[in-house]
């Protein structure tokens, strides 16, 4: 216990230490969620109403971000099968910060709901035996068990390994292997299930179809892993980790394929609602045309269209993949690609027009994009504190002290520039012909 | 209302709500909230599901209701919760032919259920359709606005909870507080739902709507005769709809909803569906019957008919 306790101070001594960069992010991204918290606190104050939503678009801003982070999460698992299953070293050393992303998205999805409800100080009636969820019957009774199930089974291996680490131990492999094997079918799970939670409703024609699902798994295989290559860069940039750049190159390959599948099936889609052109059709028309004068959402979508195009011809080609600058470009095409794809221009259409073909207009208000900003800083400032502790554990730079008591910082700052790149390219070479 | 009264009115709603604001995001907020409102805020905090409630729990609940609707709208309030009668399922008939879209059901439907002025909440939708088109509704007008109703060449369809046999609403719920009673009225418990909204995306009538501000209902008109899964007053955040006026069809003998006993035309019939005598077993058997939406198999108890 007092070992824990040890552990815990010197990670509150390390995260208060770093570069000037790293205060002042740290202190920006305190400042946006200050203003998250002050914009929550009207909405508490005055309910929902000063949100855009109404009777006819129910679901909004926060929903969306809600989807698209499950998205984020659930991607951790590309880094974990290729580490853990295929046992390939290169991504085995880099995994645990897939799990770092994961833990962090699904604090920003539990977030988002959270204030998406009219009653958060009631969540309790979720509780079983406390309350009532009602499991089996309601798919967001499943999606509050499978995100709290992956959260804590992400939380524990990250958490036990680094901790092993930490105390020079060598983690318990009978201990890992089989909560990482979970992983994997949980990192699906919630995926799919928040697709169902869509999916199942037959009032609306837009995300009542059987391709929901699929479409969801594909287009997290993009915008996760994206995301993980721009941290992998910039903690190469700005750590002494190392990460080698067929790591990266592992991971922009499985990027390609998911967008190809993505846009295969998002193809499938618009072929069937186009050609059958049943009054179906209405919502799919709202996206990418305007319905009846109105076309919010046309512009973004086809900025994601375009996006995600041009991000996939930018992964399948080898030239462009393999150069750094294009491989970024590509990397952010593909997150905001998907964001808006898979945020507003999945949730939005599904309420316009509405079941009574009234269409209302969304746009989120100040409220919500205050409130989200302050959500997205919270996830961010979770995901550095973790990377703060995490990136020094793995490089040996704070473990415990030689009394096997107090705690070793060999790594005051964070958030350094690095020029090590001669480091990496030999650790490349020798990588290469260790195995 | 005296303005002592109105004052203390207002510090125990204050108070009550910063303390459910501390506790939702624990931001302490929290201000000691007098004796009295303390034990009432606590009281509904830890209220169980309305099902699950004894019989002396649920009478202390309908006790603090009163007592707390009583003193807010400066007249005795009364919360019944009169169950269904046996042998009783409800059905409604509209009949499409005669409704003229006068909108007359819609405002006697707020008068009745105590729904909120401002913002206005309507548990009725009248939509003006074109004649030659049908019921098409993706030409539907939802807010026509002639000098004079009927305009020509147009029909008018209402819409409000259609009571689904098979309600895709209630399914979806995380934690059933809404449910489908025996009788068939599809109803809400506003004290337990959480107010995610994930009924209104899955139901196909819009018929579901939510508290997105605090409600406001003038005391000189709120009714004051109300039943707890029925019209009684609502808080913000949550979802509130129709139950075929539960606090008047349930009494025995029963009376009209309001929006079927306002219509001056006789579009709108209600009546129980088990019984074989029923004007509404005369319209389903006799009449040229449709219910919205068939094809999703919600098996609405809401029939729309054409008389003439």
């Amino acid at each position: 216990m007092s070992n824990i306790w040890h552990f815990l101070k010197g990670t509150l001594i390390l995260v208060t230490k770093g570069s000037k960069a790293y205060y002042s992010w740290v202190l920006f991204l305190l400042t946006l969620m200050v203003i998250g918290a002050v914009a929550y606190i009207q909405q508490l104050n005055e309910g929902l109403i000063v949100t855009s939503m109404r009777d006819q678009v129910s679901w909004g801003f926060y929903i969306s971000n809600f989807t698209f982070l499950v998205g984020v999460a659930a991607a951790a698992v590309l880094l974990v099968i290729p580490a853990y299953v295929y046992h390939w070293k290169p991504i085995k050393e880099i995994a645990v910060l897939g799990e770092l992303l994961a833990i962090s998205a699904i604090v920003m999805c539990l977030l988002f709901v959270t204030v998406d409800i009219g009653h958060p100080e009631r969540f309790w009636h979720l509780i079983p035996k406390i309350g009532i969820l009602n499991f089996p019957q309601s798919l967001l009774a499943w999606d509050v068990v499978v995100l709290n199930t992956y959260l804590a089974i992400n939380l524990t291996i990250a958490i036990y390994i680094l901790y092993s680490l930490y105390y020079k131990r060598e983690p318990n492999k009978s201990f890992t292997t089989p909560l990482l094997l979970l992983s994997i079918p949980s990192a699906i799970s919630i995926h799919t299930v928040t697709a169902f939670l869509y999916n199942g409703l037959g009032a609306r024609p837009f995300w009542n179809s059987s391709i929901l699902v699929p479409r969801f798994l594909a287009s997290a295989f993009c915008s996760g892993p994206a995301f993980m290559i721009i941290i992998f860069f910039l903690v190469r940039k700005y750590t002494k980790f190392k990460i080698e750049d067929k790591a990266i190159q592992k991971v922009a390959e499985l990027i390609a394929y998911a967008m190809f599948i993505n846009l295969l099936l998002l193809g499938a889609e618009l072929f069937k609602e186009y050609y059958t052109a049943s009054a179906h059709l209405a919502p799919v028309q709202y996206l990418f045309e305007g319905l009846h004068g109105h076309s919010a959402l046309v512009p973004w979508i086809w900025t994601a269209m375009i996006f995600n195009l041009t991000a996939f011809f930018i992964f399948l080609v080898p030239d462009t993949r393999r150069n750094n600058v294009t491989l970024i470009i590509g990397c952010f095409l593909v997150f905001i690609g998907v964001y808006i794809e898979k945020g507003m221009g999945l949730v939005i259409p599904g309420f316009i027009p509405d079941v009574l073909h009234e269409i209302y207009e969304y746009a989120p208000s100040s409220i919500e994009l205050l409130l989200s900003m302050g959500i997205w800083a919270t996830g961010l400032f979770v995901f550095t504190m973790l990377l703060r502790v995490a990136i020094p554990i793995m490089n040996g730079d704070f473990h415990v002290a030689d009394d096997g008591v107090g705690s070793y910082i060999g790594d005051e700052l964070f958030l350094v520039k690095q020029d090590s790149k001669e480091e990496i390219e030999t650790g490349v070479l020798v990588d290469e012909y260790a195995e | 209302m005296s303005d002592t009264k109105k004052c203390d009115h207002h510090v125990l709603h204050k108070s009550r709500r910063k303390v459910l604001k501390g506790l939702a995001a624990g931001i302490g907020l929290i201000v000691l909230p007098g004796r009295e409102a303390s034990a009432s805020v606590w009281e509904s905090f830890f209220q169980k599901h309305f099902r699950e409630l004894s019989r002396d729990e649920l009478k202390d609940v309908i006790k603090r209701l009163e007592r707390d609707y009583s003193k807010q709208y400066a007249k005795q309030v009364t919360v019944k919760t009169t169950p269904p009668i046996e042998g009783v399922r409800y059905g409604y008939g509209l009949d499409l032919s005669r409704c003229i879209g006068c909108r007359r059901c819609v405002y006697a439907c707020v008068g009745e259920n105590n729904q909120s002025r401002d913002p206005q909440i309507h548990w009725i939708r009248v939509m003006q359709l074109d004649k030659e088109k049908g019921v098409d509704l993706s030409h539907a007008e939802h807010y026509y606005n002639p000098v004079e109703v009927p305009e020509k060449g147009h029909f008018y369809m209402p819409v409000q909870c259609q009571q689904c046999e098979k309600p895709p609403c209630t399914k979806v719920c995380p934690v059933q507080a809404t449910w489908k009673e025996n009788d068939g009225i599809v109803v809400v418990d506003y004290n337990w739902c959480i107010g995610c909204r994930y009924c209104m995306a899955a139901c196909p009538y819009g018929a579901r709507h939510f508290n997105w501000g605090k409600p406001k209902l003038p005391s000189n008109e709120m009714n004051p005769n109300t039943h707890y899964l029925g019209n009684r007053p609502r808080p913000k955040g949550v979802v509130e709809k129709c139950t075929f006026c539960i606090q008047r069809t349930r009494e025995q003998p029963g009376r009209y909803p309001a929006c079927a006993e306002i219509c001056p035309v006789g579009a709108r019939k209600f009546g129980n569906l088990l019984d074989p005598g029923s004007e509404m077993r005369y319209l389903i058997e006799n009449k040229r019957v449709f219910i919205f939406k068939e094809d999703l198999n919600t098996q609405p108890k809401f029939y729309y008919f054409y008389a003439t």
